[in-house]
């Protein structure tokens, strides 16, 4: 039991920065914007996040910080592939490249230690908050101990996440900028013959975007790390990427995804070097291929077709 | 109020060299229905873009119910009162109808009170004008003539009062266009005006009060309908351009070398855009296909080239019948002896970016001259490709130049000089002058008499009435995806006028 709970844990944990991430990517997408670039600007928001903390001392300021960039990274894709009509793979691409160079390059310039921040005190990261109640239901079996283990004693940036899902459910389909986000992605003609500006309605998808991988890479850096390293998202804006296709870009779908792949993760972790019976040592390797795989094979043809956004990757060009 | 809806003063829109609206001037009176005639590319449709703020015209002036009015985009087309309807519909495929129809008009940051009120006004509307529609239904999975009503109740949605249909009948079944126009006819009883965009004659003499007819990019009449007759209008239409005389001899038809039989090509709605056409084309004779453009002329000569799949029906060529309704493979064709000179050379001719050399060749440099073990030939190819352009005196004479840096013209001698210099069997040829100067018209029509007296079986397609009366031995007119008459080249203009627009049996009756 207390295995299982562990595990399942650690799984909340490591979902949260690909569930940020993949509803990052959700709202791009959705909008028609595809955005293979979600590593690249959580990269960058762990930086900032990160460099910011580490010189103010504030961990909210290192999240003002961290969205700040990603934000300013997202924009930068959407003058690309919105005002300029580029390929938008090519900007997503060039996204990662820059974001993978830069927090390098500027943490040895600005801190000297080799891409790395400086160790952040216990003041300027997100701690874990007990919710309330923890203490007199810890003594409750099994509920008790989901309540105390499982759901209290996370950082506001995980809470934040999971309550992104219903949140973006309720904006994308009961909220008149979700109906025109979608139509957008869908059929922008129609969008712009009914005289909404297509441009404007896609550059704040692009926008929240940025805001969510910022949040994801403040999560990762001054939250369940006490300092940006390098490389430090390590694939998982590809992870969240998976998700989302894996989750047909529905949100509710993404968490399930997301928490998925995060269990996968937590498996590996947990279960690293150790001889199982019959099986024997599992290669590190393979359980960091898993989610890749696995999207590979249910997108196969166990959960049906994933039918993106008809719009996606397209920009738009008025004419008739 | 004043007594038109909409006025339109001088207008011009020119897109690059061409002028696609020539100043232009159009009343329409208020509580009508208008409608604007011409053929494809006549400039109908982009008037109407401006008219609904798509396009800004370079000059002119456009009055709504009197009043001077700029219209910037199409949020102020629709504050001025006019809906739009296109061609091609602005729906979002898997939306419901209710969410198509509050898009844009939503009036309200959170949905479910907008989608309460639309519910409420969309069985108005419905109960007003008949026009009945599951509010819930998935675009997608609703047939055509319905997704068409959604796009009408979006307009009036908006409080339309003008109403704008491109093209409406294009993609309907007869009972389907039946259906429409009685529901204009009611729009008009509520004393909405109706602008009517369409090619097809029997629908203006059907339901319109007044006609304006398109030609060319200007407007050349504006009548009441009732005053006019489908004689006059397809005159108007199609228009009496200089009749080019064309030296020619009697053609000596011998065998068969392309049988057409019972072809019927659909398109990807499925509607019949070629129905059952069977005819023959023998060596040594041009048969010309004359027709309004959009009848089902291209998609014929693509279904024969195999280009594009029939539905049923068999092709022969030189007795031999090819798998048109399997795809049939166009490189394999050619190698039978079937050439194509594309009616878009842009699209399907050339490419643009290369080279004429490259260009010259394209398709046959598989062919052993112009290879050198598993590489081109580049010598040889230049050295064919000066050759090419000295006969077809393609001009500059350059076989290294860009081809997108030649005129229309040479750019389809390119094309020409490539296929016919392939010695072939049947010659098929599409729109073989559009776009081409006028020295080139001439130079090009004398070379497809010549592969007509050199043997070729011919096959003609041209919207150029004089093109293909001059030219063609024997005309076969198409209306609809049928063939509806053959006729002798010597046939009036009238005549194949009547044809053309589909009224052969009202113009006997």
């Amino acid at each position: 039991m207390d295995l299982i709970i562990q595990l399942l844990d650690t799984t909340v944990r490591l979902s949260v920065p690909l569930l940020l991430a993949c509803l990052a990517g959700l709202y791009s997408e959705r909008s028609g914007v595809f955005d293979i670039g979600l590593e690249g600007k959580m990269l960058g928001g762990a930086f900032g996040a990160a460099a910011i903390a580490a010189t103010t001392g504030s961990a909210w300021l290192g999240l003002l910080s961290g969205i700040a960039v990603a934000v300013a990274l997202s924009l930068i894709h959407g003058f690309a592939s919105i005002t300029s009509r580029g390929n938008q793979i090519v900007s997503g691409v060039a996204i990662n490249f820059v974001a993978a160079g830069l927090t390098v390059l500027l943490g040895q310039s600005w801190f000297g230690l080799g891409g790395k921040t400086p160790q952040l005190p216990k003041t300027a990261r997100f701690s874990p908050i007990e919710l309330p109640f923890a203490e007199a239901m810890a003594d409750v079996p099994v509920i008790g101990q989901i309540y105390v283990e499982l759901i209290s004693g996370h950082n506001i940036l995980a809470y934040v996440a999971f309550l992104m899902v219903p949140l973006t459910w309720w904006v994308l389909f009961r909220t008149r900028f979700g109906l025109r986000l979608r139509a957008v992605g869908e059929n922008p003609a129609a969008v712009d013959t009914a005289g909404i500006s297509v441009v404007w309605a896609r550059y704040r998808a692009v926008i929240i975007c940025g805001i969510l991988c910022g949040i994801a890479g403040t999560y990762l850096s001054i939250a369940q790390s006490a300092g940006f390293g390098r490389d430090m998202t390590a694939g998982k804006g590809f992870i969240a990427l998976a998700a989302l296709i894996f989750a047909k870009w529905k949100p509710v779908n993404a968490m399930f995804a997301c928490l998925l792949f995060g269990f996968l993760e937590a498996l590996d972790i947990r279960f690293q070097g150790v001889e199982l019976p019959i099986i024997g040592v599992i290669p590190v390797q393979l359980m960091q291929a898993l989610p890749y795989i696995l999207t590979v094979i249910l997108l196969a043809g166990f959960i049906g077709k994933a039918i993106p956004p008809k719009a996606g990757g397209i920009p738009y060009v008025k004419e008739r | 109020m004043s007594e038109y809806a909409i006025e339109l003063k001088g207008i011009n829109k020119s897109f690059g060299p061409v002028r696609a609206n020539h100043d232009i001037n159009l009343p329409i009176t208020q509580g009508t229905i208008h409608g604007i005639i011409g053929e494809n590319g006549a400039g109908k449709s982009t008037l109407m873009s401006i008219l609904y703020g798509f396009y800004q015209a370079d000059s002119g002036d456009i009055f709504v119910n009197g009043d001077k009015m700029t219209i910037p985009d199409s949020q102020a087309a629709i504050a001025a009162g006019i809906g739009m309807v296109h061609q091609h519909f602005m729906l979002v495929e898997n939306f419901t109808v209710l969410e198509n129809i509050i898009l844009g008009a939503e009036g309200g940051n959170i949905l479910n009170r907008a989608i309460g009120n639309a519910r409420k006004e969309l069985l108005q509307l419905e109960e007003d004008y008949g026009l009945t529609v599951d509010p819930d239904a998935i675009i997608e999975e609703l047939p055509v003539g319905i997704q068409q009503r959604v796009e009408i109740l979006k307009a009036l949605y908006r409080g339309a009062e003008i109403l704008i249909l491109d093209e409406p009948t294009g993609v309907l079944t007869p009972s389907e266009a039946d259906h429409l126009f009685k529901i204009l006819r009611q729009l008009k009883d509520q004393g909405k005006t109706i602008v009517l965009i369409t090619h097809k004659l029997r629908e203006i003499m059907a339901i319109t009060d007044n006609v304006s007819v398109m030609r060319q990019g200007t407007m050349v009449a504006t009548r009441k309908t009732s005053e006019t007759s489908v004689a006059d209008l397809a005159e108007l239409m199609v228009g009496r351009r200089v009749l080019m005389q064309v030296d020619k001899g009697d053609a000596n038809p011998a065998d068969v070398k392309l049988a057409v039989e019972n072809l019927t090509v659909k398109d990807s709605r499925g509607v019949s855009m070629v129905d059952d056409v069977s005819f023959e084309v023998r060596a040594g004779e041009i048969v010309g296909i004359a027709g309004v453009a959009g009848n089902g002329q291209s998609e014929l000569l693509e279904a024969i080239a195999g280009i594009m799949p029939a539905e049923t029906g068999r092709v022969l060529l030189d007795g031999e019948p090819i798998n048109v309704t399997g795809g049939a493979d166009p490189a394999l064709l050619r190698e039978k002896g079937m050439v194509h000179v594309p009616e878009d050379r842009h699209h399907m001719g050339l490419v643009l970016p290369f080279e004429e050399y490259e260009n010259s060749i394209l398709g046959y440099h598989n062919q052993e001259q112009y290879l050198s073990g598993a590489f081109l030939n580049i010598d040889a190819i230049r050295a064919d490709a000066k050759e090419k352009i000295e006969q077809y005196d393609i001009r500059p004479p350059n076989p290294r130049l860009k081809t997108a840096n030649f005129s229309g013209g040479n750019q389809q001698k390119i094309v020409l000089a490539r296929e016919m210099e392939q010695d072939p069997v049947v010659l098929l040829i599409g729109q073989p002058t559009r776009g081409v100067d006028v020295g080139a018209i001439e130079f090009i029509h004398k070379r497809i008499i010549e592969m007509r007296d050199a043997g070729k079986a011919v096959l003609l397609v041209s919207v150029e009435l004089d093109e293909i009366r001059s030219l063609s031995d024997r005309v076969l007119v198409m209306f609809a995806g049928k063939v509806v008459g053959e006729r002798s080249p010597e046939t009036s203009e009238g005549e194949l006028g009547l044809l053309m627009a589909g009224v052969e049996g009202q113009a006997a009756e």
